[in-house]
């Protein structure tokens, strides 16, 4: 008899450990692990029940299997049921699915990470990543760019990695006692130490953000081949099957949400992908 | 030590410029520092002057009776500060604060202006650059003005 095939539409309950507001709008929410292996980039279907179900990326350490953890941002009836979530209450999980940051193809080169907004949370398990095994790389920055200051996430990691990872942070908009950096995350790109010719760059915040940030960083002179952005689509099943998340050729769900840019760079100036 | 010609031709600004106008620029320089907290110029003040900077940061204010001081944009090593010395009436648009210990080549604006006059590729080469800069600076602050966080997950 055939070996049963995983069933990648049930969702497994999982319960809720612990959870910290992040800021207004963002909640970080740590779930217990049944076991599941997964990588830097990649994300689960998260379904709080009776409201529905959305991908939400993973955000943890990958050095702490014990817990799955997210950072959500309520914009929706969805996401905002899972910022509500308390410790001990349940929530369905899917995955963990998709495509992962390319942390084998940076090993013994310079890593820049530019991240925006919430974008920073696909790539907190880098970060971890990358402090966990410093010299295994060359050198590494991290750029953070969020709307103001009361908007910028994992304040007291920023803090931490910044010891072992250069770390530069701007917002959009000052508030009163705001002493850091004013502008948006590309103009960071200078002070970077960062090499284009053979480093690697890893990209995540809103679509637009992004674009901006790509043709800094060819201004800059970083091949498209050696940059990689997460996309973020409608996704539902995450399994490649109903199409919704349809980029071009690619499913976001399946191929993605962490492609190479000169895949999908196409696809960030077509109004209507 | 580094000299003023040194520093001038490793300025991103003056990258690539013919080394006979990476001089012609550094006979209008000077190295100068500002202690933190010190006022670099104020809005209103004649604009005589700009700079490369090449360590700490600086902020570019505006002063508003309601809210006090406003930064627009913080600048750093390698940023170049200042385009108002290029265009009449030579006044400075917004504050210039220096958020830490600040060290600078500074360009006397005047003295670029003559050598731009009298040397017409020279003053093409220099607005072609400071044409670049300002595009980017135009585009960083839409890019603000956008509010890309305000939506979404990400």
């Amino acid at each position: 008899m055939a070996a049963a095939e995983p069933d990648f539409l049930t969702p497994r309950p999982a319960r809720v450990l612990s959870r910290r507001r992040e800021t207004r709008e963002s909640v970080t929410i740590a779930l217990e692990a049944a076991g599941e292996a997964w990588l830097p980039g990649q994300f689960n279907m998260l379904y709080a029940f009776g409201v529905g179900e959305v991908p939400i990326s993973i955000s943890g350490d990958p050095g702490r299997p014990d817990r799955l953890v997210h950072t959500v941002r309520s914009v929706g009836m969805v996401s905002e049921a899972l910022c509500r979530l308390r410790p001990g209450q349940w929530v369905g999980v899917r995955g963990p699915f998709g495509s992962t940051w390319p942390l084998a193809a940076a090993r013994g080169r310079d890593v820049l990470l530019v991240a925006g907004g919430v974008g920073l949370a696909p790539l907190r398990p880098v970060v971890s990543e990358l402090c966990r095994h410093r010299p295994d790389y060359r050198r590494v920055t991290l750029l953070y760019g969020a709307r103001a200051p009361g908007d910028l996430l994992f304040r007291r990691e920023l803090e931490r990695w910044g010891h072992r990872v250069d770390v530069l942070v701007t917002v959009d908009r000052a508030a009163p006692g705001w002493t850091g950096d004013v502008g948006v995350v590309g103009s960071l790109l200078p002070r970077a130490a960062f090499d284009p010719e053979g480093g690697v760059a890893m990209v995540c915040g809103p679509e637009v953000m992004m674009r901006f940030a790509l043709a800094d960083l060819r201004r800059l002179g970083l091949a498209e081949r050696a940059a990689w952005i997460s996309m973020e689509r409608n996704m539902h099943c995450a399994v490649g099957l109903c199409g919704h998340c349809q980029l071009g050729p690619a499913f976001v769900c399946r191929e993605g949400p962490v492609f190479r840019a000169d895949a999908v760079a196409w696809a960030l100036g077509v109004r209507e992908v | 030590m580094l000299t003023v010609a040194e520093a001038v031709a490793r300025c991103p600004l003056f990258d690539g410029l013919p080394r006979r106008y990476q001089e012609l620029i550094a006979g209008c320089a000077r190295f100068v520092r500002f202690d933190a907290d010190v006022a670099i110029f104020l809005e209103g003040q004649p604009a005589d002057r700009f700079f490369v900077l090449r360590e700490g940061r600086v902020t570019l204010e505006v002063f508003s009776p309601e809210r006090g001081r406003i930064v627009v944009q913080t600048l750093g090593p390698g940023d170049a500060l200042g385009w108002s010395w290029l265009f009449p009436p030579y006044r400075w648009h917004l504050d210039a604060m220096a958020r830490e210990r600040v060290a600078a080549v500074a360009f006397d604006g005047a003295c670029l202006r003559g050598k731009c006059h009298e040397d017409h590729l020279l003053g093409h080469l220099l607005m072609e650059r400071f044409g670049d800069l300002m595009l980017q600076r135009l585009q960083a602050t839409r890019l603000q003005l956008l509010d890309v966080y305000a939506h979404g997950s990400r």
